[in-house]
């Protein structure tokens, strides 16, 4: 109960701080998302549920603060977290190079799956300019605010004791 | 997970359906400005951060700007001077004729200054969130400038405290400009972020020269008129080509207002009875 309002009161502030000071941002052409980065986080620490969970409240903040398509983000960034989750339950657990990993997989994915909503709902989609242009930028930006953000993030929401680790799905590799 | 992502694509059906009117849109208008106050703090918290980083950049390039900006305050000591004159015999002319022009800045509208509030994150939209809305006369399609008077957008989505604005270099946006010397008419466009701002659909029997000042056209057509009053200023010509097989030139333009920096901006509304 108090892991999920820490990990709301967190998400809620990256969110404030995303669309008002980060999405202003632009280095070589790139612009570094703290929401999406903090949500990796967030799913890895605290598994599927919460994951999917934060990316819903995280994306229906930033929707609402933007005035854009309410729902857009929401849906998006709730699959992100449960995917991630679900890697950080599984596949991912005590991997150091995990947070790493996830947040390069699913900037990417997260750029296509964008993508493919604008265009299906008619709104713009740059994909050369997405995908070619700035994707590695973002990648880079978002790497660079791994490691800050997962060492906040660790410290605000502390892995579970070992019992509740042992309880958890069954590492795959 | 399955019940988020239902609310979710049900919450962007609905959104997507309804009129600017209907009940998701009022809530998001309440939601957004109920943020309002949390993304006013998070932008006093980073000015210094960015104007920090704003002189650090602007240290190399200070001294080569100083030296182009002295010669240019010159050139326009000298213009404004023939202008004075100039506006003085547009005055009485249009007073002998009795003309009745469209609306015209900034006589017919209300200056609104307000501070950007929030952008989408990523790199999807050119759009930006001001704290200006409803309460303040806003309405949709209402222009926007940047504090130095240049054009920057449109604005879009309407709430009671905050409006989304549409800026010139969004994808969807399409401005009505016309060359300050020759008059000639254009489309503004910005069809793909990476590519250059143009102005098409110019007659190729029209005159526009490299470093002509573009201006919003404001023109009426029967009941239907631009969003823009005439005479905003929006850019520079900056290359103009054209080929055999194209009906039309090609313009370049660099804007005058720079979109990556502006912290506030001015949305003009209509006074009251101006049509």
């Amino acid at each position: 109960m108090i892991d999920g309002l820490k990990a709301a009161v967190l998400v809620f502030l990256v969110a404030i701080l995303e669309v008002s000071v980060f999405a202003d941002v632009r280095i070589l052409g790139g612009v570094p998302d703290l929401l999406l980065v903090t949500i990796v986080a967030v799913a890895l620490l605290r598994g599927s549920v919460m994951g999917a969970c934060a990316g819903f409240f995280g994306g229906l903040i930033v929707d609402t603060a933007t005035l854009e398509t309410l729902g857009l983000s929401s849906l998006l960034l709730t699959l992100i977290g449960y995917w991630v989750g679900r890697y950080g339950e599984t596949t991912g657990r005590d991997r150091t190079h995990a947070p790493f990993l996830s947040v390069a997989v699913v900037t990417f994915l997260y750029a296509l799956g964008g993508l493919a909503l604008r265009f299906v709902l008619g709104e713009p989609a740059p994909a050369r300019h997405i995908l070619l242009e700035t994707l590695f930028q973002d990648i880079a930006l978002n790497l660079l605010l791994t490691l800050p953000v997962y060492v906040i993030a660790k410290r605000l929401l502390p892995p579970p004791p070992p019992s509740r680790v042992r309880e958890g799905a069954p590492a795959l590799g | 997970m399955v019940v988020l992502v239902l609310v979710s694509l049900a919450l962007l059906t609905v959104y997507f359906r309804e009129s600017s009117g209907g009940g998701l849109h009022s809530l998001q208008s309440t939601g957004a400005s109920v943020l309002r106050p949390f993304e006013t703090a998070a932008n006093r918290v980073a000015q210094p951060f960015r104007d920090a980083a704003g002189w650090l950049g602007g240290l190399n390039t200070t001294r080569d700007e100083n030296k182009k900006l002295q010669k240019e305050n010159e050139k326009l000591t000298a213009e404004l001077s023939r202008f004075g004159s100039v506006q003085e015999e547009n005055r009485d002319l249009r007073a002998i004729t009795h003309y009745l022009g469209g609306p015209s800045l900034p006589r017919d509208y209300i200056a609104l200054p307000t501070a950007i509030l929030s952008q989408p994150p990523g790199q999807f939209d050119q759009r930006v969130v001001v704290g200006v809305g409803r309460n303040n006369g806003v309405r949709p399609n209402d222009p926007v400038v940047s504090p130095n008077g240049f054009l920057v957008g449109v604005t879009t989505t309407v709430g009671a405290g905050t409006a989304n604005v549409r800026l010139i270099t969004d994808e969807t946006s399409a401005v009505s400009v016309a060359d300050a010397k020759s008059g000639a008419w254009g489309i503004l466009r910005h069809n793909d972020p990476g590519s250059a701002i143009i102005v098409d659909n110019v007659p190729k029997s029209a005159v526009v020269n490299e470093g002509d000042k573009l201006v919003t056209a404001g023109w009426k057509s029967g009941p239907l008129t631009s969003v823009f009053p005439r005479g905003i200023p929006v850019g520079t010509a900056t290359g103009v080509s054209q080929t055999d097989i194209d009906p039309f030139k090609q313009i370049e333009v660099k804007l005058l207002a720079d979109l990556g920096s502006l912290r506030s901006m001015i949305v003009l509304v209509k006074k009251p009875g101006v049509k």
